[in-house]
């Protein structure tokens, strides 16, 4: 479908060549023979789906990761770009969307962090200068602000502008841009694109990753569409669709079928969730699921899905709307919410699912201890007979139920906090992202134990970045996007290219 | 699939539960201290000499154990030694002015408890960091006590009070009888206990234990409440054994509670350790003092040597562990 090379010249030589960019992390192949070039004053759109790769391939272009194949070029010379300093001397920068600005320090501190230029007195900052230096690169960009102003009193988008002066500071000729609008308002991007614009006269190149179509064609002089850490196709805004972008991110359905019994009719309503907004983000989301049912909750990493978790779980306090479950509204902490019989599988495993250093058998029973133990007495031995069962029907690979469970593998470990809710007798099951980081094999018993619990009469809310397991898994699907239900996709309508369209920002 | 295979032919790591292990090399070490002792002074294998020992150790292992289990949940209880301090003021108060140590007794265990429980409520209510907190706590406890008493000295208790403090009950010890009732309590209520194991899960993972329906807050409270109780028992012992009190009587004791603690291989991370582990802890801080004494090494020497056991210690039990995860 492509060529090693882009299509379209519009300059003899690159200002900078990737080719053959490959990297591989354990069990991941991030990047797959990846070729990419950035001509001088183009914006070059990045374009893929979660997980695509747009931000290996970021990482790699700034250093922070060292490809595993491949070969760099600027302006036609061969060069290596194994560490951040290699990328600074090519003149490479990226504005990550967390900033790396000091929030105390002033804006001319923040620009020439660790090059500030010295004061008489050996180990003093020559502040006189560092203001005007400051002040001359502010000009440059258009920022009219005084740079001695500290950097916590900044709003978003006048962080940004730092973040961007400092990259021009140190004679930056490509800027990595990672969603730099996500957190700005519709005039703070008209000005950044002013800016962008600026930069491209004065021969700046851009990468620019972004998730709004109308970006991508607003901005754009060339696409680059990533799917599954390979380079999908180069093109030109002008040559191509909305849709036919959609479709290039979303390729071909990949080889890979859950087979599941979907409910002919649903059970009764179990949760009903009612104009619920928190502070976390999220606003006026409305959700059913009913007993019987896998129900999906998709959208962009960042829309508010696991926030959305987190709420009805007690997670994250909410400002309004009402969670009601089995009948009766609930609000609270987590224990609450669990002693009701709602399960929360969190996205981060290590971090949120497990005592890393304690055993299969305590993380299994944590809990479900009132309901094995309600005299409040606890008896080792009956936890690791409740801990047996469980590893024999999960089928979980541990030597014993007395192993660190730290030790086990990433699918056995989500076995393990999936069984803690089993023995809990939970009917409620919200799953975050419970595939990820999980060999294929593992993943298709935890769609099968997810199926398994439904057709026994609980009910699953189901978290994906992976459209296809939401096709497949789900029997229908709600679509976030910046913090709302953007929509509700029914059995019938549950398709790839329908998940991306809704969750995509159009605006 | 490969990695259940592969996991199988895996071996098992954990026979003995890594607690077991840390407690078996501590009782070792502690036996190894004696039998060097019993070597070099002739009076150290001597009853008199072995009950002296328990009895020191008993003080310092009633606050320590409280201690133990803020600890166990990754906090720290640095008033204890002023809790100590107030609650016996208050206490011998109490039995002063009423002439009932009962009443007396009950006063010093809730005054310890109720700081315990204050504690509790910087930490979970207002998310002070425990460090932080108890700290704020020792400077309001010892302006209260110094405050209350005024330069002024307690002294003389009935005696059917300080009994329990210096009286001896078939030749041991009375303190030495509460040790042993007090390490089974702790021990049974951090292994045998709903509440124990929930504590050990959020000192593992405070999020992944709340995460999992354990209520942290209310746990946390309990844990703090129960370091307090302690304290105010540890106050009462005190009170009776001097037959006195001071505002100062409890300036010197905090730092040996958590030397004891961490000896005993209960980690400041949380999750790991035992109160019999705090107990051997005690024992090992006190068998080593009690040598020095007894070889007439100058006691300007014993803080420094506390502070190298509590490095040996805590370095041993990292290395040990980090070979194991």
């Amino acid at each position: 479908m492509s060529d090693a090379l882009p299509i379209e010249v519009t300059s003899p030589t690159p200002l900078l060549e990737l080719r053959g960019i490959s990297k591989e992390f354990p069990g991941v192949k991030a990047l797959d023979d990846v070729s990419f070039a950035v001509y001088p004053g183009e914006v070059h759109m990045l374009l893929g789906e979660n997980g695509a790769g747009k931000s290996s391939l970021m990482k790699v272009l700034c250093g922070a990761y060292r490809a595993d194949a491949g070969e760099f070029y600027y302006n036609g010379e061969k060069v290596a770009i194994s560490s951040t300093a290699d990328a600074q001397k090519l003149g490479i920068a990226v504005i990550f969307q967390e900033f790396s600005l000091v929030p105390y320090l002033d804006i001319a501190q923040n620009i020439f962090l660790g090059r500030e230029p010295k004061g008489r007195i050996p180990g003093t900052i020559d502040r006189r200068r560092i203001l005007a230096d400051a002040r001359r690169v502010l000009d440059t960009i258009g920022f009219d602000i005084d740079p001695s102003t500290t950097v916590d009193k900044l709003g978003v988008a006048q962080q940004q502008m730092v973040e961007i002066a400092k990259a021009i500071s140190q004679n930056a000729r490509i800027l990595v841009m990672d969603e730099p609008t996500a957190a700005l308002s519709d005039r703070e991007t008209e000005l950044l694109f002013a800016l962008i614009a600026r930069l491209k006269a004065d021969g700046v190149s851009i990468v620019y990753i972004s998730h709004r179509m109308a970006e991508v064609f607003a901005l754009g002089d060339r696409i680059t569409v990533l799917r599954d850490g390979r380079r999908i196709d180069g093109v030109k805004p002008a040559d191509v669709s909305p849709d036919q972008l959609v479709r290039m991110m979303v390729g071909r359905n990949v080889d890979m079928t859950y087979p599941r019994h979907f409910a002919e009719k649903p059970g009764e309503l179990l949760l009903e969730v009612k104009g619920l907004t928190a502070s976390t983000g999220i606003s006026d989301i409305n959700i059913e699921v009913r007993r019987g049912e896998i129900v999906g909750l998709c959208g962009l990493v960042g829309s508010g899905r696991s926030e959305v978790a987190r709420a009805i779980f007690g997670a994250d306090p909410v400002t309004s709307g009402e969670i009601i479950f089995d009948g009766k509204a609930i609000s609270g902490e987590p224990d609450l919410a669990a002693r009701r019989g709602i399960a929360l599988i969190p996205e981060s495993r290590k971090s949120e699912g497990l005592a890393l250093l304690r055993s299969v058998s305590d993380n299994l029973v944590v809990s479900a201890l009132k309901k094995l133990f309600p005299s409040g007495l606890f008896d080792q031995r009956s936890a690791q007979r409740t801990a047996d069962g469980l590893i024999r029907q999960l089928r979980i690979a541990t030597p014993s139920a007395r192993q660190t469970v730290g030790l086990l593998s990433g699918g056995n470990q989500q076995k393990v906090v999936i069984g803690k809710w089993l023995a809990a007798g939970s009917k409620l099951f919200i799953f975050d992202e419970p595939t990820r980081g999980i060999d294929i094999g593992a993943k298709s018993e935890i769609f099968a134990l997810i199926d398994r619990l439904v057709a026994e009469g609980a009910a699953a809310l189901m978290i994906s970045s992976e459209q296809i397991e939401i096709c497949h898994v789900c029997d229908r699907a709600y679509v976030m996007r910046e913090g709302r239900i953007a929509g509700h996709l029914t059995r019938n309508e549950l398709t790839e290219e329908n998940i991306v369209r809704l969750g995509m920002h159009h605006a | 699939m490969t990695d259940i295979t592969k996991e199988a032919l895996m071996p098992p790591r954990s026979f003995l539960s890594q607690d077991a292990i840390q407690v078996f090399y501590r009782l070792l070490a502690a036996l190894l201290i004696c039998a060097v002792l019993a070597v070099l002074s002739d009076s150290f294998l001597s009853l008199g000499n072995i009950l002296n020992v328990l009895r020191q150790a008993s003080l310092t292992f009633f606050i320590a154990s409280g201690l133990t289990l803020v600890v166990l949940t990754a906090g720290l209880d640095l008033s204890v030694g002023a809790n100590v301090a107030l609650s016996a003021c208050i206490a011998g108060t109490v039995i002063h002015k009423t002439g009932s140590p009962a009443l007396g007794i009950l006063t010093g265990l809730a005054c310890g408890g109720l700081v315990g429980l204050l504690n509790g409520v910087m930490v979970t209510a207002l998310r002070i960091p425990s460090f932080i907190a108890t700290y704020g706590m020792l400077w309001v406890l010892n302006g209260l006590t110094y405050w209350y008493m005024a330069g002024e000295t307690l002294h003389g208790f009935p005696a059917g009070f300080r009994q329990i403090g210096s009286g001896y009950l078939f030749g041991l010890p009375i303190p030495v009888y509460l040790l042993l009732v007090f390490l089974g309590i702790g021990t049974f209520f951090a292994q045998r206990t709903v509440w124990g194991q929930e504590i050990y899960a959020i000192g593992a993972n405070p999020v992944a234990a709340r995460l999992s329906g354990i209520p942290v807050a209310r746990r946390l409270l309990l844990v703090y409440a129960v370091s307090g109780t302690m304290a105010g028992l540890a106050s009462i012992i005190f009170l009776s054994r001097l037959n006195s009190a001071e505002a100062d009587i409890g300036e010197s004791l905090t730092l040996p509670a958590i030397a004891a603690v961490l000896i005993g291989g209960t980690s400041l991370f949380g999750g790991v350790g035992t109160v019999f582990g705090t107990f051997i802890g005690a024992l090992i801080l006190t068998l080593v003092l009690n040598g020095m004494n007894l070889l007439s090494v100058s006691a300007n020497w014993q803080p420094l040597v506390t502070g190298i056991i509590v490095i040996l210690a805590v370095w041993l039990d990292m290395k040990t562990r980090r070979r194991a995860q």
